[in-house]
């Protein structure tokens, strides 16, 4: 766990009394603390995630994502390492890559034709001798001191992880043994991607933090299951949190899954929902795992969640763009050696969720609703958060709990110095 | 039959032309007055439809942000959003070009028409939602023109906060 730091916003911010159980309004509003987490956490001893490995499959390709705010360029050289670095000329600051992606042999700021290699080491300045022996760079200009700033990169399951701090762990460990387990299961296989988009939601990045770990509200906002009585057998689920609180895991098994014959026959069509829909072969599934999960959401800190509904599989990557904006990344997967028909259920079964998923649409809007509400707040205002207790603890058998909310911002307030 | 620009051959049946634009025209109203109710109706009972974004019709992706194969999935969308789903109340203003028609058979005609959707919330916000194109895949054989395929490509990829109504 990280050491905690002092609290640098010194006593002007003070956790209210109740610990993780109530979360001050003012953390979605205060330009301090967003400032502060830039660089706490986004620069911090995290790993952010970047990109998709086949987003950079071949040598020279290029993807442009974001850390917090900070513009980050993640590339294949020459001899397949990946290498991430801030999109920044090292000279007057300007973007180096435009185009959100590309292949390219070496980056040049378009603005005075700096030129960098694919680690981001500086190899061309214009006119470094100037021009017919007048101006120029001094002669102690050393090229060496002016690269792009590089972020530590670890490939893994087939994602690319970026930090700035030489402390972060790595991935595993970051993640802890239960997490990490989770992730190869569902990402652990050669990757292809069935499609993307965005979608932009007003309210702080953390809201929706908050809302990929809130099993409480799935059930009761997202009426959709019920509605179509599509979600009415009995399903065993529950919650499981690494030892820090930062990640978590929300699942749910259908239990006859586990019981029956025929699912487990592996009978494409066998899975199928009793309901009420007039397209039922949007739900068409398959069992596809041994431990009988059929819906995970897999929440990893700070901005990363990958969702595992049926058979749809998703990385979802939500980033800030401002203090009251966040766009969140859909990225729908599917493996490499899926029959035809397995890419057409996940393809139907990625109407579930997205900006205009069946279940999921509603979190586009539902956190701009607490971002609104809670305007001009007093200063001591609060969330309450004690469904299923007090405290951070795993849940077995029960997802009517608020611990893995309590479990980010236990890991939240450490990393802030907010503790 | 004549030959257009682009030597591809040209609708000739003027009439059949203004059936098809009604049938767009009615389209966007039913959904701009919130009939929606009516949409899957423009569609033959097999029908496609899909939105995706540019980004990912050109690279030929099978998700883009929603579609339904076949018009009980249209009527699925349909009674989500008015039993199920949770949004705040706003309505859509989409505006057309003409289309741009070819004949590709005696049966059917592909179209494309450029639009823009100005999506209006309770409380006045008033934005540009969407902007792009339809393609279109017109079935002409039956009573009315209906769609055996729609795909509407957004120039952008990114959703301002949801998307409920169809486009």
């Amino acid at each position: 766990m990280t050491e905690i730091a002092a609290n640098p916003l010194d006593n002007s911010f003070q956790w209210p009394e109740g610990g993780v159980t109530r979360v001050p309004y003012r953390l979605y509003s205060d330009p301090d603390i967003y400032a502060l987490e830039h660089e706490r956490i986004f620069r911090g001893p995290v790993w952010n995630f970047l990109c998709l490995e086949i987003d950079i499959a071949n040598e020279g390709d290029f993807k442009t994502t974001f850390v917090g705010e900070i513009p980050v360029i993640v590339t294949r050289d020459a001899n397949g390492d990946v290498h991430a670095m801030v999109n920044r000329c090292a000279h007057k600051g300007s973007l180096v890559c435009l185009q959100e992606r590309g292949n390219r042999e070496h980056l040049t700021c378009v603005y005075h034709s700096w030129t960098y290699d694919l680690d981001g080491q500086l190899n061309g300045v214009a006119f470094r001798n100037g021009i017919r022996g007048k101006g120029g760079m001094p002669k102690d200009f050393d090229p060496k001191k002016h690269r792009l700033e590089p972020l530590r990169v670890q490939v893994y399951c087939g994602m690319v992880f970026g930090t700035f701090s030489d402390e972060t762990v790595p991935v595993p460990e970051f993640l802890g043994e239960d997490m990490d387990r989770h992730v190869r299961r569902n990402l652990g296989r050669p990757l292809k991607l069935l499609g993307f988009h965005s979608q932009v939601m007003k309210h702080n990045w953390k809201l929706y933090a908050e809302n990929v770990r809130d099993s409480y509200h799935a059930t009761l906002l997202h009426t959709f299951y019920t509605t179509f009585k599509v979600n009415r057998l009995d399903m065993d689920g529950g919650i499981r949190l690494s030892d820090d609180g930062w990640h978590s895991i929300s699942y749910a098994k259908r239990a006859t899954l586990d019981e029956s014959e025929e699912y487990a026959n592996a009978k494409v069509h066998s899975a199928q929902y009793d309901s009420q829909l007039e397209g039922p072969e949007m739900l068409d599934a398959w069992p596809e795992f041994e431990d009988g999960i059929t819906h995970s959401i897999q929440a990893v800190f700070p901005s990363l969640a990958i969702q595992l509904t049926l058979n749809s599989l998703a990385v979802r990557h939500f980033v800030p763009r401002g203090i009251d904006r966040t766009e969140l990344f859909w990225m729908y997967l599917g493996y490499e050696g899926d029959t035809e028909e397995q890419t057409r259920m996940r393809t139907n079964q990625g109407n579930l969720t997205g900006a205009g998923g069946l279940v999921s649409l509603e979190d586009g809007c539902i956190n701009e609703f607490v971002e609104r509400g809670t305007r001009g707040s007093a200063a001591d205002a609060a969330e309450f958060l004690e469904m299923g207790g007090l405290d951070v603890a795993p849940s077995e058998g029960s997802r009517a709990t608020e611990t893995s909310i309590r479990g980010f911002w236990q890991g939240y307030r450490d990393i802030m110095g907010f503790a | 039959m004549a030959v257009g620009m682009a030597g591809i051959v040209e609708i000739d049946d003027a009439l059949l032309r203004v059936h098809i634009e009604d049938m767009f025209s009615d389209y966007v109203h039913s959904i701009d007055d919130d009939r929606i109710e009516a949409w899957p109706e423009y569609f033959t009972e097999t029908g496609f439809y899909q939105i995706i974004s540019r980004e990912g019709f050109e690279a030929g992706h099978a998700i883009g942000v929603l579609h339904c194969d076949g018009r009980g999935m249209m009527k699925d969308r349909v009674k989500a959003m008015r039993k199920a789903n949770i949004f705040e109340p706003h309505c859509y203003c989409h505006v057309m070009e003409r289309p741009r028609l070819h004949r590709n058979s005696a049966d059917t005609y592909s179209a494309r028409t450029n639009f823009i959707v100005n999506r209006t919330m309770q409380n006045g916000d008033m934005d540009t939602y969407a902007c792009g194109k339809y393609l279109d895949l017109i079935d002409v054989s039956g009573d009315t023109p209906r769609f055996r395929r729609r795909i509407v490509v957004l120039d952008s990829r990114r959703i301002d906060i949801l998307l409920v109504y169809p486009l």
